[in-house]
């Protein structure tokens, strides 16, 4: 039984990841991504990391995949990529070195051997206790600074993409300079909702 | 009957190197970054099946980290390619090979 939901999700999470390579409009890309996140979050299942794959479901496939849904609609450029390269050697070259990666990882994984140390910072499977418990027992205690560390890199992230996506800013005040145009006429969202009606 | 953990690392192996040829062969700017995506999950995939292989809590702990800061990565790389898109109306990274705007 398990072996059958392994061979399932694996073909889903691997024919995901091929149909993201291989689709020819990104709304397509994005769906095949959220085929191989919802697969890698049925394998997290597999594993026992239940916190996991609740995180992956609602992250992945819920926030980030919705994000990329947005920016594909947003901007329209849901035009067909083209294919012609301009690089002839590009294409085998790099199904050449993925191949070759795959092998060393492969050949890597076949000689090193896991030490079998035994962890101190608890069982990830053994006794009584729920993953949840271990994984926010583990977050909280040996991890804490850690976890402290990344509030502050999602305020960052937060800030960067505001200060990156809004319309007055340095890269478009050459532009404003070169055409002319008077700087104070295109100011916050209000001035840009009057320009576009 | 459990599946062993090397089945799990040969289909995160091969996840990896799916994403590695796509960010190589693509041009679209958002499907490299998908790519990315999906090599990030390879090794998320890969963390949590050496937890369940070494008993170890502390890989699951780390794949949190990993979807903290993929989250990040995620929402600043958007904005910058919202950010160059508006400029110019290429989908290509080929559009954006020189240096100045």
């Amino acid at each position: 039984m398990e072996w059958a939901v392994f061979v399932v999700f694996a073909i889903g999470a691997l024919g995901g990841a091929g149909g993201v390579v291989m689709a020819r409009k990104p709304v397509h890309a994005a769906m095949a991504l959220v085929l191989t996140l919802f697969s890698v979050a049925v394998f997290f299942v597999m594993q026992g990391a239940h916190f996991l794959a609740a995180v992956q479901v609602i992250v992945y496939a819920g926030a980030i995949v919705v994000l990329f849904l947005f920016v594909i609609m947003l901007l329209g450029i849901d035009q067909e990529d083209i294919l012609d390269e301009p690089l002839p050697a590009q294409r085998p070259l790099a199904m050449a070195v993925g191949v070759a990666l795959f092998a060393g990882l492969v050949v890597l994984g076949r000689i090193l051997e896991p030490t079998g140390a035994t962890a101190d910072r608890g069982s990830a499977t053994q006794g009584e206790v729920s993953n949840v418990e271990r994984v926010a027992r583990s977050l909280f205690t040996d991890f804490l600074w850690p976890f402290e560390i990344t509030s502050a890199l999602l305020v960052i992230a937060v800030v960067g993409a505001v200060v990156l996506a809004r319309r007055v800013g340095p890269s478009t005040q050459s532009d404003q300079l070169e055409v002319g145009a008077d700087p104070g006429s295109d100011e916050g969202p209000a001035a840009l909702l009057e320009h576009e009606a | 009957m459990k599946v062993p953990g090397a089945y799990y690392l040969a289909v995160a192996a091969a996840m990896f190197c799916i994403g590695a040829i796509g960010l190589l062969v693509r041009r679209n700017a958002l499907i490299m970054f998908m790519c990315v995506e999906l090599m990030l999950n390879a090794v998320n995939l890969t963390f949590v099946t050496f937890a369940r292989m070494l008993d170890d809590i502390g890989g699951q702990v780390f794949v949190f980290f990993t979807l903290v800061v993929a989250a990040a990565e995620v929402v600043v790389g958007l904005a910058l390619i919202v950010s160059i898109f508006r400029r110019r109306q290429g989908a290509t990274a080929d559009d954006v090979s020189l240096l100045r705007g």
